[in-house]
């Protein structure tokens, strides 16, 4: 399949020709392909926001390609316009981006920037609140009297009104309770499904990721050393620890268990999963 | 386009015997300093203050360079106090250059010349303090030396306190610029083509989150203050003391023996 989005040989190094000179990039070859789940995975500073920042155009690579849809997002003004719609960037913390009066104002900046006619900016303001579970009254409120959870929503909002073919997010459940979590994932998913966009999840957090990625890619120290599908990825638990990644906690344990001497499978990563190997180990062993 | 790069406060980190002396002798050396270089009359006098001048800027290790740099921006101001000062002072004798309006006299251009060096000179001396002094020590010093305020009811300690929190918050401020920035520009913002009502107007999305999170920073910092008993300065101990050492009461003495040698070279009216 044609990848949506294709770095080619991507380097970034900021203030160049300083004493602070420092590559955040090196050689990054990034595939993300249509409809499919993302998860970039990285310590805090190992080049994983500015890889995104680089995937809509917002920074220009020092050195190397990016394309969308086929197409090098730097090889003309238009081609980089288009990319900042055609890829959906929402940042770390976006709740602390929204300016206007009321909530449809906000989300209606994102789709008004792009030129659509009146009618199509409404439509789209109204499905994209529907898909954060905004209801109609709240959309009239200003965006200063929402509670956080509801904030990050509206923000949230505003990228998905533009209805890109990628939707990238970065840290979108940073700091929230886990069922604004669970919210926020759920409203994701959905627009996953519903538009059959790829989206690109940037997270730490590797519970989550085992969670919702279809694929990992793991960066460190500016580069890609790991990638695959969650079990690959968290295979390889002692080099994520020397990165200090880790693997998700029920990982933890069977391995765990494993070294203890029961014979279990060691690449598990999520609560269900744990649950079938538990009963596949005690059938084996003939008590269930 | 990259906010960060920008220099704010010039301040450069080094070692030399100027960034270790007292910020407080610092100042007082530099009031010292402009003292003898508005009461200086003539050449040799300046003579002097410059080669002290040059001495410092010697040992500070700063470099031509970042001193030139610092000057641009005074450049017009230059040009214009000299062109006045050449056009508008009138000399006894006969004028030098005479057509049409124009009258240039030799006094004319000897105030201007003295003008132009006297105000690069005050430039450079006043940039050598901030390159070689940290703005959170320089706002130390100030409190330190302003304290005999503090018996006129001058909020002394209150004011140096809001000056080290306006340069903390500075680069912070200048990140956040840089976020907000980059996220509005994701939904496709355009903060560079247009004309100026157009740019004016492109800045709203920009300026309504930086206000709300800086008042947000400001409620969170006095909150954070008041949690440990943050009450003003009175009692109120350092975590940096200042104290002068031997080489602050030699540089002090340098900068009297400065002025007076200005004092006595004036009186001798050479040139």
């Amino acid at each position: 399949m044609e990848p949506i989005i294709r770095t080619e040989k991507l380097n970034h190094v900021y203030s160049a020709g300083t004493p602070f000179e420092h590559a955040a990039l090196v050689d990054v070859d990034l595939c993300a392909y249509p409809g499919e789940y993302l998860g970039i995975i990285g310590h805090t500073g190992s080049g994983k926001s500015t890889l995104i920042q680089h995937l809509n155009g917002l920074l220009k690579p020092t050195s190397g390609r990016v394309m969308v849809e086929g197409t090098d997002i730097w090889s003309s003004k238009e081609a980089t316009r288009q990319a900042r719609f055609r890829v959906g960037l929402v940042f770390q913390y976006p709740e602390y981006q929204l300016f206007e009066e009321t909530v449809y104002k906000d989300i209606s900046f994102g789709p008004k920037n792009m030129g659509l006619d009146e009618h199509e900016i409404d439509r789209r303001v109204r499905s994209a609140a529907a898909f954060v579970g905004l209801s109609d009254a709240a959309l009239d409120a200003s965006p200063f009297e929402l509670s956080g959870g509801q904030k990050r929503r509206v923000a949230i909002a505003g990228v998905i009104a533009m209805e890109p073919a990628v939707l990238i997010l970065d840290e979108p459940t940073a700091g929230l309770d886990p069922v604004g979590v669970e919210q926020i994932l759920g409203n994701i998913r959905d627009y996953h499904r519903a538009k059959n966009a790829t989206v690109i999840i940037v997270s730490h957090s590797m519970e989550e990721m085992a969670r919702t990625a279809q694929r990992l890619v793991v960066v460190n120290e500016g580069r890609i050393p790991l990638q695959g599908t969650p079990t690959e990825v968290f295979s390889h638990a002692d080099e994520l620890e020397k990165m200090g990644l880790g693997v998700p906690r029920m990982t933890r344990v069977f391995r765990r268990l494993r070294e203890l001497g029961a014979d279990v499978d060691p690449s598990v990563y999520t609560v269900d999963q744990a649950k079938q190997a538990v009963l596949n180990a005690l059938k084996r062993k003939g008590v269930v | 386009m990259a906010l960060k790069d920008i220099t704010l406060g010039q301040f450069f980190p080094g070692k030399t015997l100027l960034h270790r002396l007292d910020p407080r002798a610092k100042i007082l050396l530099l009031i010292c300093y402009i003292v003898a270089l508005f009461t200086a009359k003539n050449l040799a006098a300046y003579a002097l203050a410059f080669g002290f001048l040059a001495v410092a800027v010697v040992i500070s290790r700063v470099g031509l360079k970042a001193l030139l740099r610092g000057m641009k921006p005074v450049v017009f101001i230059v040009i214009f106090t000299a062109l006045l000062n050449i056009l508008y002072t009138t000399g006894q004798g006969e004028p030098l250059v005479a057509f049409w309006v124009v009258r240039i006299y030799w006094e004319g251009l000897r105030t201007a010349f003295f003008m132009v060096i006297r105000i690069l000179m005050l430039i450079s001396c006043t940039f050598l303090l901030t390159y070689t002094t940290s703005p959170i020590l320089l706002t130390d010093a100030l409190e330190s030396l302003l304290g005999p305020l503090k018996k006129l009811r001058v909020p002394v300690h209150e004011l140096a306190m809001m000056m080290s929190i306006a340069l903390r918050f500075i680069p912070t401020l200048i990140e956040e610029t840089d976020k907000i920035m980059s996220a509005q520009k994701a939904r496709g913002a355009d903060f560079e083509s247009g004309n100026l009502v157009q740019k004016a107007k492109a800045l709203i999305p920009l300026l309504v989150p930086l206000f709300v999170s800086a008042f947000r920073r400001a409620d969170e910092l006095a909150t954070a203050m008041e949690c440990r008993c943050y009450h003003g300065g009175e009692g109120r101990t350092r975590m940096r003391q200042l104290r002068y050492q031997l080489r602050d009461y030699l540089a002090l003495a340098v900068g009297l023996a400065l002025c007076t040698a200005v004092w006595l070279l004036n009186s001798l009216g050479v040139f």
